[in-house]
């Protein structure tokens, strides 16, 4: 059954997104527990099609958990899911690529062959497949490496191989399941800009991740995920902006009347103020300031981070997990 | 226009199918298939030289002879009349053999006693009072033959059998009836052996898919019933292949050997047919071994795991291979229906049926019945992985409640 697309404004964890495009991922009230503990606990997700949106969380959080059950891999407890309108996701497998966290491939086949079994499980032939699983090889350096069996390729390379894998069919969604990890630096910048490729060219890319900076630079929308629930979801610059811009103000007079004009979270370091940036704006508190002789020499409004963001959102002790996550990956 | 995001997967068989072909290919090109190929020639040749062995010893070690104490005219007369017999009967009379320093009774007693020669008795007395001295086993076996040549070689005239003119049917009732056992017996424990052999591969085959994680991979993308499915078609796949192997390499050595089997009588629904129903049960013995033995490799984590878990199965197969081996020779009975109808013994039950009865439709019947059970056993396979594995499956009577109450609103 293909449900009615939700069009202008849309739920997404309590959040008001308004966007006019339909949703490629709708998810309602997933819960999911093993072993009488909850994974996840009541997730929300809407995904607007062609969209690059990411899953942010420390490990253990319920990414994975989410992922699982909006591809059909595991049921949910409760809650419903759709994937282009779909209830079932294998319904549409032939429009789905998914890149699992624990990456898993045939030792004894060969890289184009690898590229063209997965290919066959969505649906292409395998003729078709092995001629795509080259010409992907090709495209991404390692054409030398078509022939050659999987163990007995290096770790980066296999993985590379999984991942053409998951697009050898050409799907309308991918899901990446932390799909940075045990990547090198260049092999990282050589994903996103895959990652972004995808998108200009109308697939919906979803994928979870520990590091904030890749979502930061990536995505449109993000579903903040800590202990199984999801605080945020939505569009990353409203993640932004539930922070106050921060303002930073040096003048030339140390006192005066002005000085009543500054916020009561102003605090002075190194011969700056820095204050949160007030509700009603920039431009009354500039008049103040002028009006009072302040003498002002430099005035800079910085927008919150997304991982300050985080850090608001979900709470000092997830943040700190997400940090230590990130370092771990590093090393 | 098309709706790009309408309904768009591969059937349960095509999926079936992709898993089949990539675990078939993966198998026989595999080292560790030839080594399976071989494993089964192990057992024969060394059963082979064992039991050749072991009969050279037989024949080194047993003996048919008898000492014989006799006067000397007496010893030549026997020696005479056992001549003119071996001719009709051959190896059933013993040899013979004079002993010279055995005279009396007392004396073979001792010669035996103090373990010398190797006879399996010794005869003294005379021939109108024979005394025969050995062991309880040796002389019940001897004693009847030993007064025949005794009384053959006291007759006046020399003994001449007369000729007898034979004539010979193909069967009779009883002879055809013990003889359709056998080929059902012979079908039956083939039948045991290739499902007992061939349904432990699939055991340690999900084991090495979670090794390598690809199981993640499959589950996204089509039915855990098709992973399922595609397996167990593989693996039988692969054991047509073996089969085939080993009955041309049979066939090939008795060929060359000049071997010749021992006939079977031809089994009530014909060579062909029981050969075909051959194939087909085999196939469903298979399919219903191999999905219980499937279940439980995807539980498992390790093959050591694997080998306990099937235990059980391994042992349960066994009874049901002595309860369609009870029911075989009660054809129509309580027993045999039940040994019929119980899917794991169906197989074997309705083999030994087709070597014994005529009638075509019990075995159409029993096929679509065992299929069913295929598909509930693969089925369940599937559900209990998810459960166990993935786990993933049915939700509680609450949660589906409110989730139904949640769709609703």
């Amino acid at each position: 059954m293909v449900m009615d697309v939700a069009l202008g404004e849309v739920t997404d964890g309590g959040n008001v997104v308004h966007d006019s495009r339909p949703l490629a991922i709708e998810a309602r009230g997933l819960v999911k527990g093993f072993d009488g503990m909850l994974a996840v606990d009541g997730v929300d997700l809407a995904v607007p099609e062609g969209a690059i949106y990411g899953i942010l969380g420390p490990n253990g959080a319920g990414k994975t958990t989410t992922i699982r059950m909006l591809l059909g891999i595991i049921d949910p407890d409760d809650g419903v899911r759709r994937i282009f309108g779909h209830d079932r996701p294998h319904d549409i497998a032939r429009l789905i690529g998914y890149l699992p966290e624990e990456r898993g491939l045939y030792p004894a086949m060969k890289a184009y062959e690898a590229i063209a079994f997965m290919g066959a499980l969505r649906g292409v032939s395998l003729a078709e497949g092995k001629r795509r699983g080259r010409e992907l090889l090709e495209e991404h350096g390692l054409g030398d490496a078509a022939d050659k069996q999987i163990r007995q390729l290096s770790k980066g390379m296999a993985q590379t191989v999984q991942l053409l894998g998951t697009l050898v069919h050409r799907p309308k969604l991918v899901v990446f399941d932390e799909p940075f990890s045990g990547l090198d630096a260049i092999n990282q910048g050589k994903l996103e800009r895959l990652i972004r490729t995808l998108a200009e060219d109308g697939t919906t890319v979803i994928f979870s991740t520990h590091v904030i900076a890749h979502a930061e630079r990536l995505c449109e929308g993000v579903a903040i995920i800590a202990g199984g629930k999801v605080p945020y979801a939505g569009s990353v610059d409203e993640a932004r902006d539930r922070i106050p811009a921060q303002v930073r103000l040096e003048t030339h007079a140390d006192d005066g009347s002005w000085r009543t004009a500054l916020p009561r979270d102003a605090r002075r370091e190194g011969g700056f103020w820095y204050f949160s940036l007030p509700e009603s704006g920039i431009e009354p508190l500039l008049r103040a300031l002028i009006e009072g002789e302040a003498g002002i020499l430099s005035l800079s409004i910085e927008r919150a981070g997304l991982h300050d963001a985080f850090v608001h959102i979900a709470g000092e002790a997830p943040a700190r997990a997400l940090d230590a996550d990130a370092a771990a990956d590093r090393n | 226009m098309d709706d790009p995001t309408a309904k768009s997967r591969l059937s349960i068989w095509q999926a079936a199918f992709v898993i089949a072909r990539r675990d078939f290919a993966a198998i026989l090109f595999s080292r560790a298939f030839l080594f399976f190929l071989l494993g089964p020639l192990f057992p024969i040749v060394v059963g082979g030289l064992a039991g050749g062995i072991g009969s050279q010893v037989q024949q080194q070690t047993s003996t048919s002879e008898i000492g014989v104490a006799l006067s000397a005219g007496e010893t030549r007369q026997l020696l005479a009349a056992r001549e003119a017999l071996v001719e009709s009967l051959g190896p059933a009379l013993p040899e013979l053999a004079r002993l010279e320093d055995v005279t009396s009774a007392e004396d073979a007693k001792a010669y035996l006693e103090a373990r010398r020669g190797n006879y399996a008795a010794i005869l003294t007395g005379s021939l109108a009072e024979p005394m025969l001295t050995g062991p309880r086993a040796q002389v019940d076996t001897w004693r009847g033959r030993i007064a025949l040549l005794a009384s053959t070689a006291r007759a006046e005239t020399p003994v001449s059998l007369p000729e007898i003119a034979t004539q010979t049917v193909a069967t009779s009732g009883a002879s055809q009836r013990s003889d359709r056992v056998r080929t059902a017996q012979a079908g039956q424990v083939l039948l045991f052996l290739l499902i007992m052999l061939l349904a432990g591969m699939v055991l340690s085959n999900l084991v090495e898919e979670k090794g390598n994680k690809i199981i993640e991979v499959l589950a996204a993308a089509i039915p855990m019933d098709a992973v399922f499915l595609g397996k167990l078609f593989a693996m039988l796949g692969v054991s047509f292949v073996g089969i085939t192997v080993w009955g041309l390499t049979g066939a090939a050595v008795m060929g060359f050997g000049g071997y010749q089997a021992q006939a079977l009588t031809e089994p009530a629904v014909g060579w062909p047919l029981f050969f075909l129903f051959g194939m087909l049960y085999f196939a469903m013995g298979y399919l219903l071994l191999g999905s219980l033995f499937l279940a439980i490799g995807s539980m498992a984590k390790t093959v050591r795991e694997v080998q306990t878990l099937s235990m059980p199965v391994t042992m349960l197969q066994l009874l049901v291979f002595f309860l369609a081996s009870y029911a075989m020779a009660r054809p129509g009975s309580t027993v045999e229906l039940v040994a019929a109808i119980f899917p794991l013994s169906s197989p074997f039950a309705m083999l030994a049926r087709a070597a014994q009865l005529e009638a075509i439709w019990p075995h159409l019947l029993a096929l679509a019945w065992q299929a069913f059970a295929v598909a509930i056993f693969v089925k369940a396979g599937a559900a209990l992985f998810r459960r166990r594995v993935m786990q993933s499956g049915p939700n509680s009577k609450r949660r589906r409640w409110r989730r139904g109450k949640a769709r609703a609103a």
